[in-house]
């Protein structure tokens, strides 16, 4: 299904969009076939979401509000899934219930 | 003159990082980076490019294999940015206006690396030693800087060394390291002594000829090229009979040591990576002494984040199964400088280094509090603070740790207060010791202890002889803190390079030590040495001292 979507989340892990994130980040959107872009502002610019210089470059840190938008096949759950590294802290296991997971 | 005759013997003299033997050919490190000539066409620069990256890309995912997951979490980063086209477009636009594919790569990497530098955030700032180890890579690789093969069980000789180049050596085929310059206290020669490589640093820079035999014999200091028939008797039976003296030691590795007149020594390990225990029985130590935390801030590994810390110092305390681990806070500054952290300064042994940058940094401190309280519960933690020169500093620390730890309470997050205690490296703490009875322990640093008691830089390798912990001043000052740890009963140990010298072992002993911590190689040596020693036996050590 060919389609356009957009989302918006705040970066709220401690280190913001660094190394790690920006790996995790980068790997989950080459998964799908639509093109992925952030940005920090609706005006741009807007940075290819597959490619960890761009990501990295855009030195977010906690904080930050980033905008995600996508287009072409799976781009609905392209973002939902982006959407959802974020809010999970990257997986980095950061502000559990307690060290037993590590 | 001697066209037919034998190469003339060559004798360099140096001072021991890590004691051992090597007997192998010479291998020059590629030292400097020759020039870079210009191919003549765009396509041919081009495809030159496009080559060395990919080669760069092949050999850092071959140096992920073997790695711990944090370690190769951040090579993995490296190898993302290496497989990443952007750097190679913005490199083939400057080739296509007539640049070469080693200034093109310079260029766009330099201007990555000043951007991530001017970054406020610290995080991003520390990248820019990454962005710096991609471009030296590739660039390495377009001069054929390190097309030169190691061969096994070479004896590595270059000016310095980085810690990165020295792990990404096969060490199991044996070799050694011999440094022009370099200091017994760094991180290299500090990699070499925790895996028992031979090592000497300040070996001058005299010719040493590529590829010819040599013998490295690290306990006596001397690197031998072209060696004779009688060099090599001698060397074969020094290396003989420290060997025999190893075994015989090693035998008992795995029992408690306890002096020849039967007092209980412990004889815990120093670590520098939670990688390192994966080579230690943990019956062969009574603990962890010291365990550095620079190497999660160092080089390419940048500023890490709560996770990162808490799973680095829970391996350490499952592999410990118990035994006290003692876990020093950030030592950065002095000779450790870490991107995004330090500070540049004239004069950084002096400087903001320790503790003092810690409370300088309390964000970034208090990152390193939370992942130690959250461990605290999962083992015998203790949490040293480095550098600490007045009592003021201790009550700052308490107070953030009990400022975190109400935090994670609030959160309902796990967590315990370890014992906090302190580095001895300082010699006002050193003097008076009984002023910073809020430490729960004190452990000497004798290494910079030495260098603060005769004002000898100890990264200056031609102050080697000023850098003896067994100068009598400062014996007298271990022996101070020892007599007053024992009055006040208060946990008294060492961790410097001297408690890893079977030679001053007896010195340490005689001061009143009775906790010594230790190179993971030298914890069977270190165990013969108190083995042999007694009350009795330091009395004529100290007559011929």
């Amino acid at each position: 299904m060919t389609g356009f979507a957009t989302a918006e989340v705040i970066i709220s892990n401690d280190v913001g969009l660094h190394a790690r994130p920006s790996v995790k980040f980068t790997k989950l959107a080459k998964l799908y076939p639509c093109s992925v872009e952030i940005a920090l502002s609706s005006e741009g610019p807007w940075l290819n979401a597959k490619s960890i210089v761009k990501v990295m470059g855009a030195k977010a840190p906690k904080g930050t509000r980033i905008l995600l938008r996508a287009s072409g096949d799976q781009s609905g759950e392209a973002v939902a899934a982006l959407r959802a590294l974020v809010e999970r802290h990257f997986d980095e296991g950061q502000g559990d219930a307690g060290p037993d997971q590590a | 003159m001697k066209a037919r005759a034998m190469p003339d013997l060559i004798r360099l003299s140096g001072r021991t990082a890590s004691p051992g033997f090597a007997a192998g050919p010479i291998h020059i490190v590629g030292e400097a980076r020759t020039s870079y000539r210009p191919l003549g066409s765009a396509e041919a620069e081009e495809a030159a490019l496009r080559q060395a990256v990919a080669a760069a890309a092949e050999a850092t995912a071959d140096s992920m294999r073997g790695l711990d997951e944090e370690a190769a979490s951040i090579i993995e980063f490296q190898l993302a940015m290496l497989e990443d086209d952007t750097f190679v477009d913005a490199s083939l636009a400057r080739i296509q206006s007539g640049v070469t594919a080693f200034n093109a790569w310079a260029k766009v990497l330099d201007l990555e690396v000043e951007d991530y530098r001017a970054s406020d955030d610290p995080y991003f700032q520390a990248r820019s030693a990454d962005l710096a180890d991609i471009r030296d890579r590739v660039l390495d690789i377009l001069t054929g800087a390190v097309q030169q093969p190691v061969p096994p069980g070479a004896i590595q000789v270059a000016t310095d060394m980085s810690p990165s180049h020295f792990l990404a050596q096969d060490w199991d085929k044996g070799g050694g390291l011999a440094l022009r310059a370099g200091s017994v206290s760094s991180h290299v020669s500090m990699l070499a002594r925790s895996r028992g490589i031979p090592a000497l640093v300040g070996i001058g820079f005299g010719a040493v000829p590529d590829l010819a035999a040599a013998l490295l014999d690290a306990e006596s200091g001397v690197l031998l090229i072209h060696p004779d028939e009688i060099s090599r008797t001698q060397f074969d039976e020094t290396r003989g009979a420290s060997r025999a003296a190893a075994t015989a030691a090693g035998r008992d590795v795995d029992r408690p040591a306890s002096t020849a007149d039967g007092e209980a020594v412990a004889v815990m390990v120093n670590i520098a990576q939670p990688g390192d225990v994966g080579r230690i029985p943990i019956g062969h130590c009574d603990g962890v002494g010291l365990m550095r935390t620079e190497f999660l801030f160092g080089g390419t590994h940048g500023l890490p984040d709560e996770a990162t810390q808490l799973d680095a110092y829970l391996k350490v305390l499952v592999w410990a199964a118990g035994k006290p681990v003692t876990i020093r806070s950030i030592d950065a500054g002095g000779d450790k400088p870490v991107e995004g952290l330090t500070i540049a300064e004239d004069n950084p042994f002096l400087g903001m280094r320790g503790i003092r940058l810690s409370l300088a940094k309390p964000e970034i401190f208090r990152v390193q509090i939370r992942a130690l309280l959250r461990a605290a519960p999962r083992g015998a933690l203790k949490v040293m603070l480095p550098m600490v020169s007045v009592p003021g500093e201790i009550d700052s620390a308490l107070a953030l740790f009990a400022e975190e730890a109400e935090g994670l309470a609030g959160r309902g997050i796990a967590h315990a207060m370890p014992e906090i205690g302190i580095m001895v490296e300082v010699p006002s703490v050193a003097v008076t010791p009984e002023r910073f009875f809020r430490a729960a322990f004190l452990s000497i640093g004798s290494n910079d202890l030495t260098q603060y008691v005769l004002a000898a830089s100890r990264d200056n390798a031609a102050l080697g002889a000023l850098s003896s912990a067994a100068d009598p001043a400062v014996l007298r000052l271990i022996g101070t803190v020892a007599a007053h740890g024992a009055a006040a009963g208060i946990e008294v140990s060492l961790c410097g390079d001297a408690a890893s010298d079977p030679k001053l072992v007896p010195l340490l002993l005689a001061a009143g030590l009775r906790r010594l911590s230790v190179a993971p190689a030298q914890l069977a040596a270190v165990k013969a040495a108190v083995r042999a020693w007694s009350r009795t036996s330091a009395v004529v050590t100290e007559g011929e001292s």
